[in-house]
């Protein structure tokens, strides 16, 4: 807990009915500042269309967690309105709050009881769970995720895919209409990744809504049907899979033993942002056919053995929204 | 976990949605009836804590210790000095019950309000430190609920400890040493039951006492994640406020420090019991109480917890 406070400075009422209540999760001009001055999370517009499930991507330190704890009452905006399962924040979260399972910045659990235990701790702090089927439901939740075997170790002796697995287990304690993970594969080996993935697959096959963030592409994108991008604090993108990958423009790939050769022909026909490699030449494609630009090639006599034209992938895509990085092109 | 076991828990039906229906009713007693089941949580998660359960076993261990000790090493009558524990040390040969209220004034000075540091300083900080009060907080347990929770829990902590010490040294002085009718401080004596009846007042006095400590506690605890240093800080209080109050040049504050009244249970020992010191103490406490829990409750409804 630090010592921010949170400044009651709330967008107009206009604002509020521009989001849409039907949403599971929508926001406008969502902004946090911390006391430091940092502008953590700076105007996020979020839109989870229900029953889908949104990879909420982005670099660590890019304002994910900061958003994730605003989105459950953790932390206050310093600006900026959102709803919760059409639930105004305004209004209060604690009657929304039962229906979202919620993983945030890594499982929290206390080490010194089982995971039996730790679960019965977290339903009996939920004032709307129904005490009688608590044994039975906390029974289900270690079952669902595979940890009924070990429900009576201490949690201190979790493997961390075990201790992750737990805290979605809590999520599962009751039926919910949203769940929001936190970094669910965070620290996890390929396997323990795939158990979680599979693990969302079949939260979202019931029906629930899962908004879960990460900063690894390639482990939600097989399972994501919606992604926002965030960067140092602004989300650069929202949308469908398709709409993400519809949006990089397509290259021309030209394999080749004369790469320069082939790049000095690209050049005259006019294709922009050549990238020249040991056996191969890319450009952008733009306007151009590729039948067009082969018959060139064949025709200047340059050796092609293969070409084909590709869309970037997500990855590139992700990075070219986020930024590069720590000079990974050398 | 194997794929396999992945495998089937995804194959399984979804068991039937009644059971995970949430039960939107909420009457009052439905409210009371979750909210005794998050206290008893509460209560579980202190008192099965290994740590807490050996300061309990410390403050049970020291009126055997001291009845020991004072057994194969007898003070006469009016051996000890005329005021504190003195007052007691020379009785409790004559008398077990003494043995407990020496055990309660012996550990009032450190023991007891160390072990209300630990519980209270740990109350919200070790839960920030843990990172499960960002759990509690999404399930949602209620901030103020949760704090409200926190602090009645701290509060059956004090009487708790006091019973121990109280009545661990009742039991160890009604072995070794002789039970009767209790000569009171004033040279009166009344019937046994009257002097038991009496030592509860004192344990119900002392308890508050340390209740207020406690408020100081859950206070302090909400400002950080860090519960050693909210124990450390409510030990520092405890020690400034008995030095303190040791220091005749600042009397004219003594009357306001959080540790004066506690050890002014031997009012409560006297024939008639001078009830104003009695009241004075409570009042005392109550401020205490009231100030402190009002900075707690305002401090956790606008905290982030970024941790």
């Amino acid at each position: 807990m630090t010592l921010v406070d949170p400044t009651p400075a709330r967008a107009s009422a206009l604002h509020q009915a521009l989001i849409d209540p039907d949403l599971a999760i929508a926001s406008i001009g969502l902004s946090m500042r911390f006391r430091s001055g940092q502008l953590a999370v700076d105007d996020v517009g979020l839109a989870v269309p229900p029953g889908s499930v949104y990879g909420f991507l982005g670099p660590n330190g890019s304002g994910k967690t900061t958003t994730i704890r605003m989105l459950l009452g953790l932390v206050h905006p310093t600006s900026g309105d959102f709803r919760l399962l059409g639930t105004d924040a305004r209004v209060g979260l604690d009657h929304v709050l039962p229906r979202v399972g919620a993983l945030v910045e890594g499982p929290a659990f206390y080490p010194f009881l089982s995971g039996r235990q730790n679960l019965a701790r977290c339903d009996a702090a939920d004032r709307t769970a129904d005490v009688a089927t608590a044994a039975a439901r906390i029974d289900r939740a270690l079952d669902q995720v595979g940890l009924l075997a070990a429900a009576d170790k201490r949690y201190r002796a979790y493997s961390l895919g075990m201790k992750q697995r737990l805290a979605v287990a809590a999520g599962l304690l009751r039926q919910r209409d949203l769940m929001i993970l936190d970094e669910p594969t965070n620290g996890l080996d390929p396997q323990g990744t795939r158990e979680i993935r599979s693990l969302i697959k079949q939260i979202a096959a019931d029906g629930t809504t899962v908004f879960v963030s990460s900063h690894l592409l390639a482990e939600v994108e097989q399972i994501c049907s919606h992604v926002g991008v965030m960067s140092t604090g602004r989300l650069v993108f929202q949308g469908t899979l398709a709409e993400m990958r519809g949006r990089g423009e397509p290259r021309i790939l030209i394999r080749t033993t004369e790469p320069d050769l082939a790049a000095k022909q690209l050049g005259r026909i006019g294709l922009a942002d050549i990238v020249v490699d040991e056996r191969s030449v890319t450009a952008e494609l733009g306007e151009h056919g590729a039948d067009v630009i082969n018959a060139e090639l064949v025709r200047a006599d340059i050796p092609v053995f293969g070409l084909e034209t590709v869309r970037p992938s997500l990855e590139d895509m992700f990075v070219e929204l986020t930024g590069e990085g720590f000079n990974v092109n050398g | 976990m194997s794929t396999a076991s992945l495998d089937s828990s995804a194959g399984a039906q979804r068991p039937a949605d009644d059971v995970l229906v949430i039960n939107s009713a909420r009457t009052p007693a439905s409210e009371f009836r979750h909210w005794l089941r998050l206290f008893i949580s509460e209560l579980r998660i202190v008192y099965r804590r290994p740590r807490n359960m050996a300061m309990l076993a410390v403050l049970a261990a020291a009126p055997i210790f001291l009845g020991i000790v004072l057994k194969f090493n007898t003070p006469g009558p009016g051996a000890g000095p005329p005021n504190g524990a003195g007052e007691f040390i020379g009785q409790v040969a004559e008398n077990g019950v003494f043995l407990s209220l020496l055990a309660m004034f012996v550990l009032m000075t450190l023991v007891l309000p160390l072990s209300v540091a630990v519980v209270s300083g740990d109350s919200i900080a070790g839960e920030a430190g843990l990172g499960t009060l960002r759990t509690l907080l999404t399930v949602p347990a209620g901030r103020v609920r949760l704090l409200l929770t926190k602090y009645l829990m701290i509060v059956v902590f004090c009487f708790s400890a006091c019973l121990i010490v109280a009545g661990v040294g009742l039991l160890m002085g009604s072995i070794l040493f002789p039970i009767g009718p209790v000569t009171l401080l004033s040279g009166e004596t009344v019937p046994l039951i009257d002097g038991l009846y009496r030592l509860l007042m004192i344990v119900v006095y002392v308890s508050l006492g340390l209740s207020a400590l406690g408020a100081i506690g859950i206070a302090l605890s909400t400002f950080t994640q860090h519960a050693i240093g909210v124990m450390a800080a409510i030990l520092v209080v405890v020690v400034a406020s008995e030095i303190l109050d040791a220091v005749s040049q600042v009397a004219v504050i003594h009357p306001y420090l959080p540790t004066h009244f506690w050890l002014t249970f031997d009012a409560l020992l006297r024939t008639p019991i001078t009830w104003m010191d009695v009241w004075h103490g409570l009042a005392s406490f109550a401020v205490y109480i009231v100030i402190f829990g009002a900075l707690a409750l305002a401090r956790i409804r606008r905290a982030n917890v970024t941790c």
